[in-house]
């Protein structure tokens, strides 16, 4: 193995694309899976078309400790050895990079589809099919399990509730479910192929509309990424204002989610308050920018929207009533003994379970892991004003709601604090071009968790490769786990207790 | 037991007024837009090339803007340099007919009340199921508010459920997925006619920003027939529950 330093770099931090260092694939091999030993997570694993017809492999390596990512490439034909028998977390990852590009991950244990499309690579499909022949979303292999009193249980694409589809297959014995498989794609639109040659008029209801509840979290992660090709900061103003749209955007959700779990163990006072509290929030957002979701907000450079005095006093007023109202509606589940006995076992997720397969956000924190993008990787704002992480030991649907409930309480104080300090100054600075040949790495800490975008551009500046990894995608594989050895008609629990992203997944 | 108590006086009554009292909107919300293309100088494109989606076209009776693509972002108003294009904070956006969305000099056509023999059967309540076919999640979450307190949708009769067989029509949101284009069809076959198809939001009504992708269908119309278009990206919860009170009679078609 070559003895080149590992290329260190940061959040936001462009590189140039010839200095980012191709080993061969055995060396990459051994790199990536050195840093998952090490305690590094995969924050992105992506492959990208290279002029010779092979495709070109980049995993970004995120290290919760340094606060540091690392960047590793190689050149790949066909086939490799895959990462997913030493790395579970890479599982996803690999299936993507098959169904895309038509890369076999030799060895991967479960290959499958992630989102029923054809290969972007004309010729090359990792499962040998013809370009012609119709691909049926979710028609693939799924665990099966034997027995006479064994059922299985198939739920979706199309949902009981007001809710995005995907499909579901448990394999129970009476009750209990031993396995759960589920199927997504079905809500794929072609995002990542259609943000190649941008940025263009398109890119940024792309963004906004990526997982359209994340509205502020993507659409941040991609224009600190452009500002860092362009080589320009947000100003100060804007980059407070977008701070408390994304913390907006975490309050209106997680009230959302704790309503949302509160309606599923049928204490339906906290159910019907929270509905209302996070329309409050929503609401916020919309006194600042005219759209509840933050849409039209965020722009490269800055913001489209500024917060003048009379409008910033109407915001810290409904602040501090909305604090009450959801401080009186969640508190009393944790008085509740009958929801915290229905929350307190359901859904368990180890520390170890939640290592092995690199989950992030809300999901990881209630597993016991302090991994968040805005004391770990801050950008933005986040570099002078840091939020404490919040995190418990258990696991469990209690934990993913009782850290929403921390998260609630600091967003709060964090955007009060910011409301009392706004700094002055314009609210927009101008973009110029893309640095040519250059990649950056964009993370934000969505509500959900870590926003990965990865941008690299070509020689005009345009972009080569977008790769978008939303949280969703590392945690759909947490809620399977969480369902071991539980009770089937405890799923929408623990389903609403990770509240993941179909859309967001599926691109 | 004295704390739930507490807190529900402490929570009050929230159910808001609409559509007996006006709405209280954000004073930002980009609603209707207002077109004056007496303002235009000659030969400018301005708004239209800044708009996203082409919704907007510019021809011999001036500026034609599209609200089934338009996805009400700052863009054209930002764009345009003599204010001839207008963003208001007026919800009502819900049409009947397709063309009804364009906006132009013409007065625009709110949704009609369904003919007498259609509201007699859903006037006083209506069954809905509803189909994300690509949304986003946006859409789809401004439909579940009407749920909360604060719309308390089943004081009209209205009422989403579980099952298509329950079902007298089906609100679409998204711009229908090659993958889900098979389910949204079965779901629609399983709804027993007459039944009603409602396209929500810029994607399920032209496909929105992912309009001409080759994984999507271009939005439900021309799928089934619509009786009721409510565009927006999202639209507001107050614009769709007057597009479905409209559509069952149940706000006076004047106002």
């Amino acid at each position: 193995m070559k003895a080149a330093a590992p290329n260190a770099l940061h959040n936001g931090e462009p590189v140039q694309l010839g200095d980012i260092p191709v080993p061969t694939i055995t060396d990459f091999r051994e790199r990536v899976l050195q840093a998952c030993e090490g305690g590094s997570r995969i924050a992105a694993l992506f492959g990208q078309p290279a002029a010779d017809g092979n495709t070109r492999l980049f995993a970004v390596m995120a290290s919760d400790v340094k606060g540091q990512l690392a960047l590793w490439s190689a050149m790949v034909p066909d086939h490799y050895p895959a990462l997913t028998p030493s790395c579970a977390q890479a599982q996803g990852f690999e299936r993507e990079l098959a169904e895309q590009w038509g890369v076999h991950p030799d060895g991967h244990p479960w290959l499958k589809p992630v989102r029923y499309h054809h290969s972007y690579r004309e010729g090359h499909d990792a499962w040998g099919r013809s370009a012609k022949s119709p691909i049926q979303p979710g028609v693939t292999d799924f665990f099966a399990m034997g027995g006479d009193e064994v059922h299985e249980v198939a739920v979706g694409p199309v949902h009981a509730g007001i809710i995005e589809p995907g499909h579901f297959r448990f394999q129970c014995h009476g009750e209990q479910v031993y396995h759960l498989e589920i199927a997504l794609g079905y809500q794929h639109r072609g995002v990542e192929r259609a943000l190649v040659g941008g940025p263009n008029k398109r890119t940024i209801p792309f963004m906004e509309t990526l997982a359209g509840d994340t509205t502020v979290g993507h659409t941040l992660a991609y224009c600190e990424a452009v500002e860092a090709l362009a080589g320009v900061d947000a100003p100060a103003r804007a980059q407070a204002l977008r701070a408390i749209a994304l913390e907006l955007e975490r309050l209106a959700n997680h009230t959302g989610d704790l309503g949302a779990l509160a309606d599923d163990v049928g204490y339906l006072p906290t159910a019907s308050y929270c509905g209302r509290i996070r329309g409050d929030f929503l609401n916020l957002t919309a006194l600042l920018c005219g759209n509840r979701f933050g849409r039209g907000l965020i722009r490269p450079g800055g913001a489209l929207f500024d917060l003048e005095p009379a409008r910033q006093s109407q915001m810290v007023e409904r602040l501090a009533q909305a604090r009450q109202d959801v401080t009186s509606a969640v508190e009393l589940l944790w008085n509740s003994s009958s929801v915290r006995s229905r929350f307190e076992n359901a859904g368990p997720v180890s520390r170890e379970t939640a290592l092995e397969l690199g989950l992030v956000g809300l999901a990881a924190r209630a597993s016991g892991i302090e991994r968040d993008v805005r004391a770990q990787f801050p950008s933005g704002l986040y570099r002078f004003a840091q939020i404490p992480v919040s995190s418990y030991h258990s696991g469990t649907v209690f934990a993913r709601a009782y850290v929403r409930w921390m998260e609630i309480q600091r967003s709060l104080a964090f955007i009060s604090d910011q409301l009392q300090a706004l700094p002055h100054g314009p609210v927009r600075a101008e973009i110029g071009p893309l640095a040519p040949q250059h990649l950056v790495v964009s993370l934000t800490e969505g509500w959900r968790g870590e926003i990965c975008h990865v941008a690299t551009t070509d020689a005009t500046g345009r972009f080569a490769h977008y790769k978008v990894v939303d949280p969703s995608f590392h945690n759909w594989m947490g809620l399977t786990l969480a369902l071991r050895n539980q009770q089937i008609s405890d799923f929408p629990l623990c389903n609403k207790s990770f509240n993941l992203s179909y859309c967001g997944h599926d691109l | 037991m004295l704390k739930p108590l507490l807190a529900r006086v402490h929570q009050k009554y929230r159910t808001v007024g609409f559509p007996d009292q006006p709405p209280v909107l954000p004073d930002r919300m980009r609603g209707r837009p207002e077109i004056d293309s007496t303002k235009c100088p000659e030969g400018c494109r301005s708004c239209a090339d800044a708009c996203p989606t082409e919704a907007i076209t510019i021809g011999d009776k001036g500026v034609r803007l599209d609200l089934g693509r338009c996805l009400f972002c700052p863009e054209c108003e930002r764009a345009c340099p003599e204010g001839a294009i207008r963003m208001t904070p007026e919800h009502r956006l819900a049409v009947s007919r397709r063309e009804a969305l364009v906006l132009g000099p013409e007065p625009f056509q709110l949704a009609q009340a369904l003919e007498q023999k259609t509201r007699k059967l859903f006037g006083r309540s209506l069954k809905l199921r509803q189909v994300s076919a690509g949304g986003c999640n946006g859409c789809e979450a401004d439909v579940n508010v009407l749920n909360t307190v604060v719309f308390d949708l089943g004081r009209f009769g209205i009422q989403f459920v579980a099952s298509p067989r329950h079902a007298d029509g089906l609100l679409v949101t998204g711009p229908v997925t090659c993958n889900m284009d098979s389910a949204l069809r079965a779901t629609y076959e399983a709804v027993p006619p007459p039944r009603l198809v409602i396209a929500l939001g810029a994607c399920a009504i032209s496909g929105g920003p992912y309009a001409g992708h080759p994984e999507q269908r271009n939005g439900a119309d021309g799928l089934f027939p619509v009786d009721l278009y409510i565009p927006g990206c999202p639209p507001h919860p107050i614009t769709i529950l007057d597009g479905l009170l409209r559509l069952l009679g149940r706000i006076d078609s004047s106002c």
